[in-house]
């Protein structure tokens, strides 16, 4: 049993190929200072546009290119990364808190809270969620909490939906009936017995989330109104790549293949875990 | 001596008016077996329910009284209800394969509700539960304490459900269908489990089930019910020898036999279900619920 639960882990490349380059791509942010090869803001005008280190007129130590500020963009999306993970990880888990706690709340009491916190969730959804953060942003200001808050307070419904519709199947199950003869309370029910069945969806779509931040907060980079410091972010390469697209492809391709990949990796990444904790699927 | 379960002329009804009780009464005295038996949809499981407290939110109980051991359900406020009804029922559920939390190990799913509600210590609980494992004839409680719900098969998990529902001493046990869900090689088994552990606990037990061969082996008294309604109520012995009812006789015709495997079934007759409908309807006729 414990074998065969062990291959299945091993036989799953997705997660370790999610897994490893979510890894990667961390530990790279985390440690951003000691393995960029060059200062993400020096400018050098001698240096601009240097091309990608297989094609011809790369200089070493500038192994994917510079933009047109000869800036080299291996380090810029190194540290463009922090601020990617640093959005991925706490906007998503505060929109996780707030959407899941209310969600559960509707999903299983039913009854007033339920058409109290789904009539919010409609109201909030019928707002076009890439506007709603332009203007939360202009006015919450600019600014790595405001872009943070503004991911939590659009994206919450998302987790709200899904998880109240988990807990209210939950709530019709023989063993919550059982807790209810046995003289357990609502709260405690909905804790000890409908909670732990909606583990699993909760972390599937944390990590879903975290893509979705990553996504978010590379438009609002492209729009110029996330961090309003001279930090890289993945977003704003994009925005400038754009611009050079014609003389310095590379600019643009490479940012976008690494924001691809990262979304790609927290969705794959979120699947692969709910199956490891659903003890029936595992 | 009060009655272990004594209902009184209980009536519930749908939102639409529907009648889905009617007026039923029964009693199940301490260490008794009563069967409730009937076709599907005739209210069995409602009685059950309404006994847990646990009916749907639809429907509403308008007329009765339920006593257990003689403390009137509907005089107690929402908490003492649940308190009364958790130390003093349990429930054998009909489907061992949802009764049991699927993300959740049996031990502690087990022990949770001694020590959480009863307030029973851990130990104690632990050694309860190993003591009702042994009585259900499981012979690695270390396994099946470990294991989660989907790692054992309906037997074992309906033995785990029957431990379970013995384990704080209910003084009744509501049994919904307990081996319907059940592989007929495995159906014997749990039944003479059920009976046994009732004879050695002395816990009351009102069996529901649509099976009269059930109804024999393990019930003292039956009731019949049709439409929500008690057609007949008598010893099982005396049932089965004069059944008195045209429905209660149609329905033990209808039962097949062993012994003459290639007799063709036999529905109940039009003529009893029509004299069926005739006394729900005159039942029903100028009722009113005496209160609520």
């Amino acid at each position: 049993m414990d074998e065969a639960r062990i291959a299945r882990c091993g036989l799953s490349p997705r997660l370790w190929l999610a897994g490893g380059w979510l890894l990667l791509a961390l530990l790279a942010a985390i440690f951003a200072p000691l393995i960029a090869p060059q200062d993400p803001l020096a400018q050098d005008l001698m240096l601009e546009r240097l091309p990608p280190f297989w094609l011809d007129g790369a200089e070493p130590g500038y192994w994917l290119g510079t933009d047109s500020l000869g800036r080299d963009l291996l380090s810029r999306l190194i540290f463009g990364g922090r601020i990617a993970f640093i959005v991925a990880f706490a906007a998503a888990t505060s929109a996780c808190l707030l959407g899941s706690t209310l969600g559960l709340i509707a999903g299983y009491f039913g009854g007033w809270p339920d058409r109290i916190i789904s009539r919010i969730v409609d109201v909030w959804m019928a707002f076009p969620p890439v506007l709603f953060a332009i203007l939360l942003v202009a006015v919450l200001g600019t600014g790595l909490s405001s872009v943070i808050l503004a991911i939590a307070i659009i994206d919450w419904t998302r987790f709200c939906r899904v998880i109240r519709a988990e807990a209210m199947g939950q709530s019709r199950m023989d063993y919550v009936e059982n807790a209810r003869i046995a003289g357990y309370g609502r709260v405690g029910i909905m804790l000890r017995e409908v909670l732990p069945n909606v583990v699993p969806s909760i972390v599937a779509l944390l990590s879903l989330e975290m893509g979705i931040a990553v996504i978010v907060e590379a438009i609002l980079s492209f729009v110029n109104l996330s961090i309003s410091t001279d930090d890289p972010t993945w977003g704003s390469i994009i925005a400038e790549g754009r611009l050079s697209i014609h003389q310095a492809w590379w600019v643009l391709v490479f940012p976008l293949i690494t924001l691809i990949l990262t979304v790609l990796s927290f969705s794959q990444f979120g699947e692969a875990l709910k199956t490891r904790f659903d003890p029936v699927l595992r | 001596m009060s009655a272990c379960l004594d209902i009184h002329r209980l009536s519930a009804v749908l939102p639409n008016g529907q009648r889905v009780l009617r007026s039923v009464s029964l009693t199940v005295q301490p260490g008794e077996v009563r069967a409730l038996v009937g076709e599907s949809g005739a209210g069995k499981t409602m009685i059950g329910k309404a006994v847990l407290g646990v009916l749907p939110k639809s429907v509403r109980i308008v007329e009765g009284e339920m006593l257990i051991e003689g403390e009137d359900l509907g005089r107690l406020d929402a908490k003492a209800r649940r308190t009364l009804i958790g130390a003093r029922t349990a429930l054998i559920p009909q489907d061992p394969l949802t009764a049991l939390n699927p993300s959740r190990r049996i031990g502690p799913q087990m022990t949770d509700r001694l020590v959480r509600i009863l307030g029973w210590s851990a130990e104690r609980a632990d050694q309860r539960i190993r003591q009702l494992l042994d009585e259900v004839h499981i012979r690695d409680p270390e396994r099946v304490l470990k294991s989660y719900p989907h790692e054992l098969s309906g037997g074992m998990r309906q033995r785990v459900l029957i431990a379970a529902a013995f384990a704080a001493e209910p003084r009744l046990i509501v049994a919904d269908e307990p081996t319907t869900a059940l592989d007929v090689t495995v159906q014997k088994q749990i039944l003479r489990l059920i009976a046994q552990l009732q004879r050695d606990h002395g816990t009351a037990i009102l069996f529901v089930t649509h099976d009269l061969g059930v109804v024999a082996k393990i019930s003292q008294k039956v009731s019949v019910l049709y439409a929500g309604k008690v057609v007949e109520e008598a010893e099982t012995a005396q049932l089965f020898a004069a059944p008195q009812h045209p429905y209660t006789r149609a329905l033990i015709a209808a039962t097949p036999r062993y012994t003459d495997p290639f007799a063709s079934l036999r529905p109940v007759d039009e003529s009893v279900l029509a004299g069926l409908a005739a006394e729900i309807a005159a039942a029903d006729k100028g009722w009113r619920p005496s209160h609520g």
